[in-house]
């Protein structure tokens, strides 16, 4: 028999692990919401109002299946996705994702370093002065700072995120109407909602993600023991992610959506529709945006950085020397000086370089996501902790869903570019 | 260089027979290493239905033209435990580099041709691991081996040396059959063994404890992260879990057991030899953040009337303290501590003076229930090495040195 002493203490024993485990799931779901992410809920906000809503339950469903995989194989194996990949189907395909990789994520730092750039331009501060400082500071954060210390800052700028939430509440949107359309899906036959909802799915789980959650999961030192909690940390992170998400279409679909709904240009051009609402919704949005670009912009160069040199097998990490790991910090420069120094050419096509990035992403998503359900389906790899039937099925129907629409953007996107 | 030949190349190699027909390619080469640990022993040809093998000896000559028998008997393939296979149990796994003390993934491996009784032999001479090698192996069979190696020759190589490469393998029966030896790892450093286990999956890891020697074992699990520690005792037999707990020094192995589910431990403890277990179930009995959680009961300690020669006999006692002993303890006839001496000063008075006459002038001491920051304030403060801890009574309980202060302060 429990005693209430032994339930408390035991309780207490969990909150402690909660919080040890703490990390990864979090970042990464945060990190979803970058940059190109505020840009395609705040667009869905301003054209579409309240409609779009109800497809953020489906999205979080879809990343609460992908990334708890992830978690698993990372706490089970003690490897890497990479790693894993490598093993099990050879150098030359991982060579070749970890190609498509860099290239993708090269295009969304490029996205970052624009939105820190068009943040900050709003308090009318010049790029040139924004983007290199900012690609210095996290360049040196990364290469001087060890892994606990760098993942204690991350932790912080999710915690900003609580920005859109206030910028949200201060629109004084339409709580009715938001709470209607999050939960009744609304279907216009018209070309450009039906590529925005594709938008707003598609780009909800990219490739980058999967990679950088498992590799946090292992470099945290989680294992079977504690995955309870970190798998609760995961499906966490996920749902705070779309209740940011959330308000970022609302503040949007109040400001603009409900009156006089029209498309807008960057995530900066929806933070100067907000400015009627008062100084704070205006200040906290344009904040949320700088925060998360700037945030996203460490990740994503660290993340690949990393991928890349365990896929590949070359030595990595941040608490490795700049000799011992040339490639790694070579990677991690070469993101971080291109992705930013672009932004400051004039004329540079930056909108299609997010297209051809969302065409890159989605030939390689399919892959990963079907390596992963294969991967995680192995008993000699995962001994008992494969997917149950049931779990399978949900697994394969969330990636014929998000390969279907990863696909269809795919579409979109190669249409866009071409004139 | 035409001495050497890359399992890249190797693999997909045609085999001709002695009418100089083809008859298949080469998959795969496998090493017995019970019989000898660099040749390969067999060639693994693909062919229709089933794979065959052939034997070293069966071999005239092997060049990037192809393999050319001498012998033609061919033998089926079928699963062999004492087969290393090259290409599937070490290309893309990870291996331990014993000399660059690292965790390398192997991209590829380099054979040394040699003759042999009118055949050539081929020798597993390095790992190759970097640049090079995955340059290799991203455009194996795109373009003819002369040009890859003549387009690589500007990539700069990377590679550990065949006899200081450790192989992964976490089934026990098959490290056995593969001749696995422990030998690279026991050698290494303590602390470099576990900066490698740390970084090595949990099977790995447990297959490593499990085999090595407790002494080594111990050693290196108390330089590991302490969530992994545990992980790797509670993943251990009880028994080996419990002859390396008694390897360790009794407050390292308190530490280790604290971290343990009460019951696991519990049933360590049933194993262990009587005394350590005794020790480390009183240091068990204080709290992680005090003195007494802190201290290990390993010391010399020596009634108050006794001679340097006593001291000299004592600490000859006590051989396995020696590397880490700093100070010897003056201790009155309750077991009350009354005084200390550094050891070098033993060196400059007669055998026959009195420890007392060369004790420092003040006594630093902690209560057992000392904090664990007013310990570290005394190490900093009194610049001492060693700090003698003691219960209520006055009685010395422990003593704490100061790598133990080093640990806690890196871990804030």
């Amino acid at each position: 028999m429990i005693t209430p002493l032994r339930w408390l203490r035991n309780l207490r024993a969990h909150i402690l692990i909660f919080f040890s485990v703490i990390g990864p799931g979090f970042i990464t779901a945060m990190v979803d919401n970058d940059a190109g992410g505020i840009f395609t809920y705040s667009q869905a906000g301003a054209r579409w109002g309240y409609l779009p809503l109800w497809t953020l339950a489906p999205i979080t469903v879809l990343l609460i299946v992908t990334q708890e995989m992830c978690s698993r194989m990372g706490a089970v194996t003690g490897k890497g996705l990479s790693d894993l990949i490598r093993e099990e189907f050879g150098l030359r395909t991982t060579f070749i994702m970890m190609a498509a990789l860099v290239a993708a994520n090269l295009t969304n730092v490029m996205a970052n370093f624009a939105g820190i750039a068009s943040s900050l331009e709003l308090f009318h501060i010049s790029r040139f002065i924004s983007v290199p400082i900012g690609a210095l500071a996290v360049w040196l954060l990364i290469v001087k700072g060890s892994y606990e210390r760098v993942e204690k800052i991350f932790l912080f700028a999710t915690g900003l995120y609580v920005c859109y939430i206030i910028s949200g509440i201060l629109v004084k949107p339409d709580w009715k109407e938001a709470a209607l359309y999050s939960v009744k899906p609304v279907l216009l036959l018209e070309p450009a909602y039906i590529s925005m909802l594709i938008g707003m799915v598609g780009t909800s789980v990219a490739p980058w993600m999967q990679f950088y959650l498992q590799a946090a999961v292992v470099e945290k030192g989680i294992g079977e023991k504690d995955y309870a909690e970190s798998r609760i940390e995961v499906v966490v992170g996920c749902i705070v992610m779309t209740v940011i998400a959330f308000f970022i279409i609302v503040s949007c679909a109040g400001a603009i959506g409900a009156t006089h709904p029209r498309d807008i240009n960057d995530a900066a051009d929806a933070a100067l529709a907000l400015k009627p609402f008062g100084k704070y919704a205006f200040l906290l949005f344009a904040g949320g945006l700088f925060n998360a670009s700037l945030f996203a912009a460490c990740i994503l160069p660290l993340s690949t950085a990393y991928t890349v040199c365990e896929g590949l097998g070359f030595e990595s990490g941040v608490n490795a020397r700049f000799r011992e790991a040339p490639i790694f910090y070579g990677i991690f420069t070469l993101l971080i000086v291109v992705g930013g120094g672009v932004i400051l050419l004039p004329n540079f096509p930056l909108v299609k370089m997010i297209l051809v990035s969302q065409v890159i992403n989605g030939m390689l998503l399919p892959v990963v996501l079907i390596f992963m359900v294969l991967l995680i389906n192995k008993e000699a790899i995962m001994k008992h902790w494969t997917n149950s039937r049931g779990y399978n099925m949900v697994a394969w129907v969330s990636v014929v869903v998000l390969v279907g629409l990863t696909l269809a953007l795919v579409g979109i996107s190669i249409k866009d570019i071409m004139p | 260089m035409e001495s050497l030949l890359y399992l890249t190349e190797l693999q997909g190699l045609r085999v001709y027979d002695l009418k100089r027909r083809m008859i298949g390619r080469v998959k795969d080469a496998a090493i017995v290493p019970l019989i000898d640990s660099i040749r390969v022993d067999r060639y693994l040809i693909g062919g229709d239905p089933a794979w065959f093998t052939i034997r070293y000896d069966q071999v005239e000559t092997i060049s990037l033209k192809g393999i050319y028998l001498r012998e033609e008997t061919l033998t089926p393939y079928h699963r062999d435990e004492y087969m290393l296979r090259v290409a599937r149990d070490l290309l893309d796994q990870q291996i331990i580099d014993a000399h660059g003390r690292k965790v390398v993934r192997v991209t590829d491996v380099t054979f040394e041709k040699r003759r042999d009784n009118g055949s050539d032999v081929l020798c597993v001479l390095e790992v190759d691991v970097g640049l090079r090698s995955v340059f290799r192996r991203v455009v194996q069979g795109l373009m003819p081996p002369r040009w890859i190696r003549k387009l690589q020759s500007r990539i700069p190589p990377n590679s550990i040396r065949w006899e200081f490469c450790n192989i992964l393998e976490p089934d026990p029966q098959r490290r056995l059959r593969l001749n696995i030896s422990n030998q690279l790892l026991e050698n290494m450093h303590p602390a470099d063994l576990a900066d490698i286990v740390e970084e090595l999956s949990p099977d790995d890891r447990e297959a490593i404890f499990a085999a090595i020697d407790s002494e080594v074992a111990a050693d290196a699990l108390s330089e590991i992260d302490p969530d992994i520690q545990a992980s790797i005792l509670e993943s251990l037999e009880t028994e080996k879990a419990a002859e390396i707990l008694d390897e360790m020094s009794p407050d390292e192995a308190a530490d280790v057991l604290a971290e343990l589910e009460d019951e696991t431990s519990a049933e360590i403890l049933e194993e262990m030899e009587t005394e350590p277990e005794s020790e480390v179930r009183e240091l068990m009995e204080f709290e992680e953040d005090t003195a007494g959680g802190m201290m290990t009961t390993e010391y010399v300690a020596l009634h108050e009337n006794a001679t340097i020669a006593d001291a000299i006999a004592g600490i000859r006692g006590h051989e396995e303290l020696v590397e880490n002993l700093n100070v010897v303890f003056l201790v009155d006839a309750d077991e009350k501590l009354v005084g200390a001496v550094p050891v070098a000063r033993l060196f400059l008075g007669n055998t026959s003076d009195k420890l007392k006459a060369h004790t420092y002038d003040t006594l630093i001491q902690a209560p057992v229930d000392e904090h664990r920051d007013r310990v570290t304030e005394l190490f900093d403060k009194y610049n001492v090495l060693t700090l003698p801890v003691v219960d209520e009574e006055g009685k010395l309980a422990g003593v704490i040195t100061a790598d133990d202060v080093i640990s806690v302060l890196r871990n804030r």
